[in-house]
């Protein structure tokens, strides 16, 4: 049976490590495949004029677009290159919950994260991506440093 | 709600009434500009607000309250089978994940109400209770919950009418769902129909949706840091717009997204806060609304005159019926129109029921209108117009005593709140004018850059002078947006009623299922 890994990316070189440990854990295993995935921060919470709502649906295409082309795609050839099999997914949400989802929709062995390399004033307030995913992930979590 | 009418404007001028008696003179031009908009609008305005013969009920208030009634007994009472089911959509509990980054139920929900709560729910209220007595809040809840239903029609049909552009940039409202629906049931004069909707949405915009705010906002400010001209609030007001709505400045837009829910919450918990600390008497204000709403308790008018007030109130405030909503709620993406309908519901609920019974109630808890120890009955003022309050105050000055009395330092935080109202207002009623005009003259970068444009020239307007006649002739564009929106509403709710049958009948077999528990 294929073992498969979730991998987050946050298209930063933190990602990068990320998905450089998840090449090699899927070499030793063997028959594996990764799932990278990029997440656009949203709440469908937050409050929006009526203008920004009108277009919504074309941001949003331009969004995934946008990180599909510059994260996902060179992600996926890169690891294709070396020869393990990889899909990618852009979605929009929470990182922490859709990372979880996604692995449960997957029925993914691990998810496989970096430790953000951002700080600052409001990850102290609400707590980083990273930590949520540690606190409330339904599978095993690797944090790459 | 933004059209506090004649009374709050009367209120206003009578105020100011030194200070305009000295500038008449000066103010040769704005008094001629006055006198010939009045000569032309004023049989437009007398006509729409014109009482039904033999009383003094505006028969446009009727129109609005008995088309609530049609539709509440059409769709069997639709407010209250599917409130929890609208709920549970707002949550998002029926929002398929795949969708995610889209505009949510409540985006839609919270978009169009921070275009209905404002000015009518602080100021509005008062002028009802002020004149209607606290009996007028309970016919102001009643119309409220009726009106639940007229805005679960307007909405549905807002979005399965919609227009869906190729850039994937949305456009709905009455106009396109006149057009298209009248064109489906093969009936003529949609297009006309459509027209006259979109001229009205635009005069009402410019108007109730703009220089009414902006006037009262301008009366709010200099209230507190005392009298200076008009027109440079109006300057700021029409920047802070510009940059908004042509300038694309994302971050006021967002800051103000954000307070403004947030002033929402902080007034309705005060008011609760001034409900708890009192609670003793709520029992006994629920007791004056009560008997007020059958005995007027003294009122001018008797229980006659407050059911006048709670109506029109209602009616002023939630706009269920004027067709507004329907434009705002129509960018929402789902794949059954119906269930914005069902979401929208909560929109008279929360503005008219909640905020509007928390101001009323506040009111008449404060004590700040007179009551005759003797008799249990309120005393009048000396025109006999109005119940006499404590410093002889109406509109948002009564509101602002009522919770000043309770807590000091309220009337500031009352007077940001009044104004950032008016200017969430202002931005969620530019954008309905804007997709009116760009209705009529094409979509386009130019076309609406010109509209934009005259938007803020207006603001400017309708802080600097007292444009009575010009506001009274916008509150009723707005409420002519009624006579069309409701008009064709009696034709297009047989497609309603196919929606909601069909939707009913799946949601009960378990075909619309939740995604989240």
């Amino acid at each position: 049976m294929t073992t498969r890994l979730v991998v987050g990316l946050d298209g930063h070189g933190s990602g990068e490590r990320a998905l450089a440990y998840a090449e090699r854990l899927a070499k030793l295993i063997g028959d594996c495949e990764l799932m990278i995935v990029y997440v656009v921060e949203w709440s469908p919470y937050s409050f929006q004029t009526a203008e920004e709502n009108a277009q919504r649906h074309k941001r949003r295409e331009e969004e995934i677009s946008t990180a599909t082309q510059r994260v996902i795609d060179p992600a996926v050839a890169k690891v294709k290159s070396s020869g393990i099999t990889a899909r990618g997914k852009v979605r929009h949400g929470d990182v922490a919950s859709i990372l979880i989802a996604v692995a449960e929709e997957e029925k993914a062995e691990q998810i496989i994260v970096s430790r953000s390399s951002e700080g600052g004033f409001a990850k102290r307030i609400f707590g980083s991506a990273t930590s949520n995913l540690v606190m409330h992930a339904s599978v095993p979590v690797t944090v790459v440093n | 709600m933004r059209f506090l009418k004649t009374l709050m404007l009367s209120a206003i001028a009578t105020t100011g009434f030194g200070t305009m008696a000295a500038a008449q003179e000066a103010m040769t031009i704005d008094q001629r500009v006055n006198e010939a908009f009045a000569a032309t609008t004023g049989p437009f305005v007398s006509l729409i607000f014109a009482p039904i013969p033999g009383t003094s009920f505006p028969w446009i208030v009727m129109w609005l309250v008995i088309a609530a009634s049609i539709f509440t007994i059409y769709f069997g009472f639709v407010q209250f089978r599917f409130f929890g089911h609208a709920i549970g959509l707002v949550k998002g509990d029926y929002s398929d994940p795949e969708d995610a980054g889209e505009v949510s139920h409540f985006q839609a929900l919270a978009t169009a109400l921070s275009g209905t709560v404002g000015l009518g729910n602080i100021a509005g209220v008062a002028v009802a209770v002020g004149i209607g007595g606290p009996g007028a809040t309970f016919w102001m809840i009643l119309a409220g919950l009726l009106g639940m239903a007229s805005k679960f029609t307007e909405c549905t049909l807002g979005v399965k009418y919609r227009n869906e552009y190729e850039d994937g940039t949305v456009s709905g409202g009455p106009m396109y769902y006149i057009s298209k629906g009248f064109k489906e049931l093969g009936l003529p004069g949609g297009k006309f129909l459509a027209i006259m909707f979109s001229i009205f949405c635009i005069l009402g915009a410019l108007g109730g949706g703009n220089m009414f705010q902006a006037n009262q906002a301008h009366a709010q400010i200099s209230g507190i840091v005392g009298d200076y001209p008009g027109w440079i609030t109006g300057i700021i007001f029409a920047g802070v717009v510009y940059a908004v709505i042509v300038g694309g400045i994302k971050s006021i837009a967002n800051v103000t997204e954000k307070v403004v829910p947030f002033m929402g919450v902080l007034y309705v918990g005060t008011a609760l806060v001034i409900l708890l600390v009192n609670y003793d008497k709520i029992g006994w204000a629920f007791g004056q609304i009560f008997a007020g709403a059958f005995t007027g308790l003294g009122v001018a008018g008797g229980f006659v005159g407050a059911l006048i007030q709670g109506f029109k109130r209602a009616a002023f405030s939630n706009e269920a019926g004027v067709g507004s909503a329907a434009i705002a709620h129509s960018a929402v993406r789902t794949k059954e129109p119906i269930t914005e309908g069902f979401v929208s519901l909560l929109e008279p609920l929360i503005d008219t029921v909640v905020i509007c019974t928390m101001t009323a109630l506040v009111i008449t808890i404060s004590q700040q209108l007179i009551i005759d120890p003797a008799t249990g009955l309120y005393v009048l003022n000396e025109a006999g117009s109005a119940i006499a309050t404590v410093n002889d105050v109406s509109g948002v000055a009564l509101t602002s005593a009522a919770f000043g009395s309770a807590i000091g330092w309220f009337p500031y935080v009352l007077a940001i709140a009044v104004v950032l109202f008016a200017f969430s207002t202002m931005i969620s009623w530019s954008y309905y004018g804007l997709k009116s005009w760009t209705y009529l003259f094409g979509e386009g970068k130019n076309a609406e850059l010109t509209f934009k444009i005259i938007f803020c020239i207006f603001i400017v307007i309708g802080a600097a002078a007292s444009l009575g006649p010009v506001i009274d002739f916008s509150d009723a564009a707005i409420f002519a947006m009624a006579v069309v929106n409701i008009f064709c509403l009696y034709f297009l709710m047989g497609l309603v009623k196919k929606e909601l049958n069909s939707y009913a009948t799946r949601l009960q077999a378990g075909e619309i299922r939740k995604f989240k528990n």
